[in-house]
């Protein structure tokens, strides 16, 4: 039997980083169950090379212009009209954690959310999820059936696990009425910054920038190092930054490679979204910042002294 | 139009975390609960439309008799009623079962949730409801209005924004930025003393049958000391990033 891989592509055809990562999750249950991993593209453009480096068997290609916007019902038509087996794996990405509940009921399927690790079990299914905003770990099972997982962005990561793979169209029957909603506008920014919950580094910052106007060595310091931005809670409440680059715990909970926290306090509401990061660097002015105590490097300082500086250091290693 | 507030009761976000001594459970002991703030933004959402297009606003939460102050608490806000399922909150489907069944024999327009509740990080009961339901669903939804039976709701995506129409009944995911930070409310002493006579309603609990079970929980490891770095020596930090770390 196949395990079903929703792997998720992003407005320009690309695959996501997170699709990859489903796949390896995907395949290290197969290794296990002795099954065979498909990958499902839905409109995607990049060559299946991509997923047959991280263990893809097969990629059903659908091209389908009523999936050119998302739906979460007519996603989850899609996919449990391809499925052929007991387990379907997405990426916990936002649109795939929007339609995994329905995927689940069309499919009879126990659903279980944001896994974090490779299953210590494939028979009952057990693993870790992340709870309590990554202030828990939980350990579940599934007795029996058929399942539909969801694997966190930046946590199980990427395992190369290279497939002679082959590539089918599936043809599949949805209309617009499967949709329920349609989308009558969409504003895309530019679609060349990182995605935050996929970024390897993320550079963040809090109210210790003073203002709006002080970002810019934010994003120089973010851009030399190919790391997306993020913001405390209210840095991004008086509208110094967008809504959308909140991280905590009422904003995005993201596991970055490396976070730089500058000018942020260490509150735990905004450490529960940043403390699944591999390393944390953060710098403060207050040596008594509670940051420092779930940081790995610290620097006690101005920042806007620091952070020039730790531009001009990052430029001098990225030349050599 | 009639809406439903689903309202998780979970631990204040400055709680410290802990599990019973055999792991198997969350340790409620000394953590005070709260309305899920993701939550907080649906109903203030409501109680606006309650106020500007005269919806009526029931505010919903499956659990026992202690998450009743925090469902007060809502009716405080502006909720005109309640009703709790009185069952413990096993998973999202147990859960969303259970709405489904409010919101439709109640004939709801609208039903709100939060994105997430932050205790168990489901994300799945709004889903749940809207596949039960066969409903129209939007998730993680940072604007909405309503004309008629008409829905206008704007969800994030990468590196922007989706406006979505949809026509009632809908079952709509909050977060915030549904409502400015600004706007929430606290309850004031007027709400409060009215809260104390509006009906909160107990309906007995749905019985289903679950296939997943909770082995235990742990908590994640501890990072190890920090590594201080003078600040006139910031080169330090990169090499340290590089050699030590492989993080860059
Ligand atoms: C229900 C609820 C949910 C919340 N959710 C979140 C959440 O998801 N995410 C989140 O981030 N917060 C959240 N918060 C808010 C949280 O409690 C803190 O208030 C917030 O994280 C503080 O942000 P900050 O560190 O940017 O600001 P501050 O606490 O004001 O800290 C600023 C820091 O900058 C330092 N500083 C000042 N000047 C300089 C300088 N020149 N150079 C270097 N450092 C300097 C200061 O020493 C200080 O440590 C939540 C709060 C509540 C009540
Ligand atoms: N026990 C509950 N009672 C009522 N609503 C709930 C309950 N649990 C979750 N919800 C709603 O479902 C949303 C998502 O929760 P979850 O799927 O648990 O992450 C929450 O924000 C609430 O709006």
């Amino acid at each position: 039997m196949a395990i079903l891989v929703y792997a998720e592509s992003a407005a320009d055809g690309k695959y996501k980083k997170a699709a990859f990562e489903a796949v390896s999750y995907a395949k290290s249950i197969a290794a296990q169950s002795g099954d065979t991993v498909t990958a499902v593209a839905i409109n995607a453009s990049e060559s299946s090379d991509s997923l047959y480096k991280y263990g893809a068997d097969k990629v059903l290609k659908v091209s389908n212009d009523a999936l050119k916007n998302f739906s979460p019902n007519a996603y989850a038509k899609v996919l449990s009209d391809l499925k052929d087996g007991d387990t379907i794996v997405l990426p916990a990405t936002n649109d795939a954690s929007s339609f995994a509940p329905l995927l689940a009921l069309k499919t009879d399927a126990t659903l279980v959310t944001n896994l974090i690790s490779a299953p210590e079990n494939v028979s009952p299914f057990t693993a870790e999820r992340r709870a309590f905003s990554g202030k828990g770990i939980e350990k579940v099972e599934v007795s029996e059936g058929a399942k539909v997982l969801t694997v966190l962005q930046n946590a199980f990561g990427l395992k190369e696990n290279p497939s002679s793979g082959t590539e089918e169209t599936a043809n599949v029957s949805v209309s617009e009425a499967d949709s329920k909603v349609k989308v009558v506008k969409v504003e895309q920014a530019s679609t060349d910054k990182i995605d935050l919950k996929e970024a390897e580094i993320v550079v963040s910052g809090g109210r210790g920038l003073k203002g709006p106007e002080n970002w810019g060595m934010i994003e120089e310091l973010a851009s030399l190092l190919g790391a997306a931005t993020a913001s405390s809670k209210p840095v991004a409440d008086i509208g110094w930054r967008p809504h959308s680059e909140h991280v905590g715990q009422t904003g995005k909970a993201i596991a970055p490679k490396l976070y730089i926290a500058i000018g942020i306090s260490g509150a735990i509401q905004h450490l529960a979204g940043v403390n699944s990061s591999k390393t944390i660097v953060v710098i403060n002015s207050d040596a008594e910042a509670p940051f420092f105590k779930a940081a790995d490097y610290g620097i006690v300082g101005d920042a806007f002294e620091i952070v020039p500086k730790l531009i001009e250091e990052v430029k001098k290693f990225k030349g050599a | 139009m009639k809406i439903l507030v689903c309202i998780s009761s979970v631990p204040d976000t400055t709680a410290k975390i802990n599990f019973t001594g055999d792991g198997k459970a969350f340790d409620k002991n000394g953590v005070q609960f709260v309305i899920n703030p993701h939550d907080e933004f649906s109903l203030t959402r409501a109680v606006q439309l309650q106020e500007t297009q005269g919806a009526k606003v029931t505010v919903l939460t499956v659990g026992d008799a202690t998450v009743e102050p925090v469902m007060r608490k809502a009716l405080a806000i502006g909720a005109d009623d309640a009703i709790r399922v009185n069952a413990d909150a096993r998973d999202g489907l147990f859960v969303a079962t259970q709405i489904a069944k409010v919101a439709k024999e109640g004939g709801y327009d609208l039903v709100l949730t939060g994105r997430e509740s932050i205790d168990y990080n489901g994300g799945e009961v709004p889903g749940f409801v809207a596949g039960i339901l066969d409903y129209a669903f939007v998730n993680g939804c940072v604007g909405l209005n309503v004309d008629g039976n008409a829905v206008e709701a704007v969800r994030e995506i990468d590196g922007g924004k989706e406006t979505i129409s949809a026509q009632f009944p809908v079952v709509i995911a909050g977060q915030k930025g549904l409502v400015d930070e600004t706007e929430l409310r606290i309850p004031n002493m007027r709400g409060i003393m009215a809260a104390r006579t509006k009906p909160l309603n107990v309906v007995e609990a749905e019985q289903t049958s679950s296939k997943l079970n909770v082995v235990g929980y742990t908590k994640p490891a501890e990072r190890g000391n920090v590594t201080l770095i003078d600040k006139d020596n910031v080169g330090e930090l990169v090499r340290l990033l590089h050699e030590e770390a492989k993080v860059i």
